[in-house]
């Protein structure tokens, strides 16, 4: 088993608006493509066949949606710990991530209430945003 | 098709809220064998997903799935197409309605997921889909077309609601430029395609034959950039004269962020103040962005950016 990022958790109180979370760079490989896309069982051809996606008018194979929120999963508690409960995950899809590209993402404690904090973040390729949205977390009190 | 739009909209929108297909439910349960797959793939390492001593002292008290895994569990895994086409909801739907009226194209913009409660192995989902909401006819940079909301909702073996979400699509029918940029082989711009119109003609035409032409007023007034209406005398009448080519940095900023495509940054523009006395924004090149001065003296020149389509930009004026 690998490794866990981190097995503690934040609590509420130690976050305060305008923290950073830690980046996350992903370097986008035809692997990464593929197994995000067969790991949520999405079989559409334009995930995972190159010849295919050329032919229905893309540069290459593209990142899933389901994949891209699995990132965003993670990157909130690869920040806040494994007991950190997502609430929501709001997106918005842009730019597409093809092999040979690279993901970063970044983000911020934008609110905090109630137990909850929501986190805005952004994942940017070298094509431009692909990913902005927030996350909504319960933390430990 | 303009005549249809008002129907159109008023038949989709007595189709919103009604269900769409047959609820559907997953093929397995909620299992640890796909959660350890999915967190291979992204590499997620939060134990609470895979380590059941780790899971079992958690908050949770046990193993729970990844909550952004949410739409695996009711996926309908590898089929043929012959298959897919057989499962597709049958009757009116908002999106064979919209392909029917020329939105044939689809692009995602939006997902939101809420969940109610995290999932263990052993949940059993069924899912639902209803359309929530269609937008008026809009103007993207895609093309024209509505945003359709459609809302999913997730249940457990007990009929209670784990999750909810709202995946928003733009339906459009493609513009000739989104559909040919689309196209493979097609060479990356480098400058945004001019907009020509029968005021600005003149002066596009001027940079394709390299040079550089100002507008003037029968009343002697020179303007740019060019417009209809002397600001000075009112005149409608004006005529093309050519400038020199020389000028000085009047401004000019050094643009970071955001970036724009196509643009490359950083990005230098500048004002110039052309000898003839009107001011023109373009790029300076050949030059590193701090060794622009004011007032430096520049002098236009005439790039082939891309194949047969020349831009004006300045350099430095040498000597």
């Amino acid at each position: 088993m690998r490794e866990p990022t981190r097995t503690t958790t934040l609590r509420y109180h130690q976050v305060a608006i305008g923290d950073e979370l830690s980046d996350l760079t992903l370097p986008i490989t035809a692997t990464v493509i593929v197994s995000g896309a067969i790991a949520s069982r999405d079989y559409q051809d334009v995930h995972h066949d190159r010849d295919l996606a050329v032919e229905r008018g893309s540069e290459d194979i593209f990142m899933n949606i389901l994949t891209s929120n699995g990132y965003v999963g993670r990157f909130v508690t690869d920040w806040a710990g494994p007991e950190a409960l997502i609430q929501r995950v709001d997106i918005r899809l842009g730019a597409p991530n093809y092999p040979g590209d690279t993901m970063v993402m970044t983000g911020r404690v934008k609110e905090k209430s109630d137990g909850i904090i929501t986190v805005e973040l952004v994942g940017k390729n070298g094509l431009g945003n692909h990913v902005t949205g927030t996350v909504d977390l319960r933390l430990p009190q | 098709m303009k005549k249809s739009e008002t129907p159109l909209l008023d038949q989709m929108r007595q189709l919103t809220g009604a269900p769409v297909g047959e609820p559907n439910t997953a093929r397995d349960p909620v299992n640890q064998a796909m959660i350890r797959h999915w967190c291979d793939a992204v590499d997620d390492r939060n134990p609470v997903y895979t380590d059941p001593e780790f899971a079992e002292k958690s908050v949770h008290g046990g193993i729970v799935a990844p909550p952004t895994m949410l739409q695996a569990w009711t996926m309908p895994g590898l089929m043929s197409r012959e298959e897919r086409e057989a499962r597709a909801p049958r009757g009116p739907s908002v999106l064979r309605l919209l392909d029917e009226a020329g939105f044939t194209s689809v692009v995602a913009t939006n997902c939101t997921q809420a969940y109610k409660r995290y999932l263990r192995p052993g949940d059993l989902l069924t899912v639902s889909h209803s359309i929530e909401a269609v937008s008026d006819e809009k103007k993207t940079a895609l093309g024209v077309g509505h945003f359709v909301t459609q809302l999913t909702c997730y249940r457990d073996q007990n009929g209670e609601e784990v999750a909810t979400m709202r995946f928003r699509l733009l339906k459009f029918r493609p513009t000739e430029r989104s559909a040919g940029a689309e196209r493979r082989g097609a060479p990356k711009r480098s400058r945004p395609v001019p907009s020509i119109n029968h005021d600005n003609r003149f002066f596009w035409d001027g940079v394709q034959a390299g040079r550089l032409l100002i507008q003037r007023c029968f009343c002697g007034k020179l303007r740019h950039p060019p417009g209809p209406m002397c600001p000075v005398c009112r005149s409608l009448e004006w005529e093309a004269a050519e400038a020199c080519g020389r000028g000085t940095v009047y401004s000019y900023v050094v643009a970071h962020h955001p970036p724009i495509p196509p643009f490359e940054y950083p990005n230098l523009i500048v004002l110039v103040e052309l000898e003839e006395g009107v001011r023109i924004v373009s790029n300076l090149v050949d030059i590193e962005p701090e060794e622009v001065e004011i007032g430096m003296a520049v002098r236009a020149r005439f790039d082939e950016v891309e194949p047969d389509r020349i831009l004006l930009q300045f350099e430095r004026a040498k000597g």
